[in-house]
């Protein structure tokens, strides 16, 4: 009885909050815009019986999807997303890698310390951290006094409010999110590897290429999809620091709901943006389940 | 380890320069006298007496302290429950469903998330406010409670629990006095991760919440929208510093019980 209760009550409680809400979304976006509290029609009437589930789900259709496919604002996101998140994946690896593979390199008494460093920012507020940039980025801001104090530039450049910003800001919030795997797999290496090759005439940079990266494939994959998938979706970092340039569809998403009130429209573009995710997220778990099982 | 080469110690330099300088920037302008936040006019705490003044960043504070307190409790327990459930629970029916609800959430973009659970709380027709940004909170936050949890139920003996069901506990009371002090550290490093969360989320919450509720996320949000502010940086300084604190701490009280507990197996292990 006791054993029924333990897994039934967060059970239950993910199945409430957690699936009926996306099978409520799914709903929405097959629905028509509405003037009326809550914006949309029809609405499941389930006093009506029988008759009533009849009428509403006659009354559902892909209108919304075609209006998607039709107005190009939004698949235009969607492939802005896609190619920010990309290329802003490749940057955090670039910056991340050495930072791991130091941390790895690093004496074994330091190690704690150096991870605690990197798991710290973590635990700060995301919010903070992308504001912190704000000042450093902005025209009379930080970067701009430092450079021209130095005398390398005599106009401020205008990095705030452009896409190099929205960069900068996803590989700030997200280092340590690529940092920390890719740590875990370069620490478990066994040198001994690193030094037969050199012993059989590696040098020691053709030995990093042939045997070091090779085998923090796992890491750097796992660090890839952490980075990738959430950055899709991110509002915060382009409404901060990116411009009317910036494109990207968790925005698009935010501004359809708070601004236009167009709930059914916005309910699409989520379940959109929820099937684009289905495939990153199905090879991350594949990599996190092969990894388990190497590991044992 | 052998050679420490000055690639090394360069990428560390630069990788935690990065990582830090911009939260350093903040922290000593957060102490700058003038209003204009990129122009350094002396010393002064002017901002953090105006912060404790302004009534309207304090109230977002005590509802978002009142929110994490209860989801990050709520989270804690049902986190905990799932964990044991996905460990220890064997096969039942739906378990690859309830695994996934549990990793799914831990990816899920916010936007989608805040989305769906308010066309929920409007579809119920619950009072948004307080109550719903605490659900939505516990939702999320359980999923890495159990993650948490979960790792440290992987690596733990299952014969000390078998040994007290041997001996005639209940599985409650083999749950309650053996596992429970075994995976303590992992529960209150999971409840210090879903209060956290709880505090820092801005976009769900701004979901989910009615005019009753503003927590401070959404406070500093309306107000770096319009851009640098000295007040937020007094404000984000204070966030700071409470958070390190607290994450010293911790680190420090479970090196010591993981310390104290070592020993007494280690004393076990001899008698």
């Amino acid at each position: 009885m006791r054993r029924l209760a333990v897994i039934a009550l967060p059970y239950l409680w993910l199945l409430a909050l957690f699936l009926v809400p996306f099978v409520i979304v799914l709903k929405i976006s097959l629905s028509d815009t509405a003037i009326a509290i809550p914006p949309y029609t029809p609405i499941l009437d389930l006093s009506a019986g029988w008759d009533g589930l009849r009428d509403f789900v006659a009354d559902l259709d892909f209108e919304n999807f075609a209006f998607l496919a039709t107005d190009d604002l939004y698949w235009k996101a969607y492939l802005s997303s896609l190619r920010i998140a990309f290329v802003a994946t490749v940057l955090t690896l670039l910056v991340g890698y050495p930072v791991a593979y130091a941390m790895a390199r690093a004496e074994e008494s330091w190690r704690p310390l150096l991870l605690m460093l990197v798991i710290l920012p973590f635990w700060t507020s995301f919010l903070i951290r992308v504001y912190s940039w704000m000042g450093i980025l902005s025209q009379e801001g930080y970067l701009n006094q430092l450079l021209m104090g130095l005398g390398l530039i005599d106009q401020p450049l205008t990095i705030l409010n452009t896409n190099a910003a929205v960069y900068i800001g996803i590989v700030y919030t997200y280092l340590p999110f690529m940092i920390l795997p890719i740590y875990a797999t370069l620490e478990k290496l066994d040198t001994s590897l690193l030094e037969a090759a050199e012993d059989l005439g590696c040098s020691r940079m053709s030995a990093f290429w042939l045997v070091t990266v090779p085998l923090s494939v796992p890491g750097i994959l796992a660090g890839c999809f952490l980075v990738f998938i959430p950055v899709i979706g991110e509002f915060v970092i382009p409404s901060l620091l990116g411009g009317s340039e910036t494109l990207m569809i968790g925005k698009v998403l935010w501004e359809e709901f708070f601004s236009n009130r167009d709930w059914p429209v916005a309910s699409a573009v989520a379940v959109i943006l929820l099937l684009i995710l289905i495939v990153p997220i199905v090879l991350f778990q594949r990599n996190e389940q092969k990894q388990r099982e190497a590991g044992g | 380890m052998r050679r420490f080469s000055w690639i090394n110690a360069t990428s560390l330099t630069l990788g935690f320069a990065f990582l830090y300088l911009p939260m350093l920037i903040l922290i000593v302008y957060s102490f700058n006298a003038s209003k204009l936040v990129t122009v350094w006019a002396g010393f002064s705490t002017r901002w953090y007496g105006e912060l404790l003044r302004n009534d309207a960043f304090l109230g977002a504070a005590w509802v978002t302290l009142k929110v994490a307190v209860l989801s990050s409790t709520l989270a804690t327990i049902l986190g905990t429950m799932a964990a044991h459930v996905l460990v220890r629970g064997g096969r039942f029916a739906g378990r690859t469903l309830f695994s996934g609800m549990i990793y799914a959430p831990l990816v899920m973009p916010e936007v989608i998330t805040g989305l769906s659970l308010l066309l929920l709380f409007i579809g119920i027709g619950l009072d948004r406010g307080i109550v719903t940004i605490v659900l939505a909170h516990t939702t999320f936050s359980m999923c890495y409670v159990s993650v948490v949890v979960s790792s440290r139920l992987v690596s733990f003996d299952r014969a000390l629990e078998e040994a007290a069901l041997d001996l005639g506990c209940t599985p409650f009371q083999a749950f309650r006095l053996v596992t429970l002090p075994i995976i303590a550290p992992a529960v209150i490093s999971g409840w210090l991760l879903a209060f956290t969360l709880s505090l820092d989320d801005l976009v769900i919450a701004s979901f989910v919440t009615g005019p009753s509720a503003t927590t401070l996320p959404m406070k500093i949000w309306s107000s770096v929208r319009l851009g640098v502010s000295p007040e937020i940086n007094a404000l984000s300084t204070l966030l700071i510093g409470i958070v390190t604190l607290g994450v010293i701490t911790a680190s420090l009280v479970s090196k010591r019980a993981i310390a104290s507990r070592q020993r007494d197996e280690q004393a076990a292990q001899q008698t």
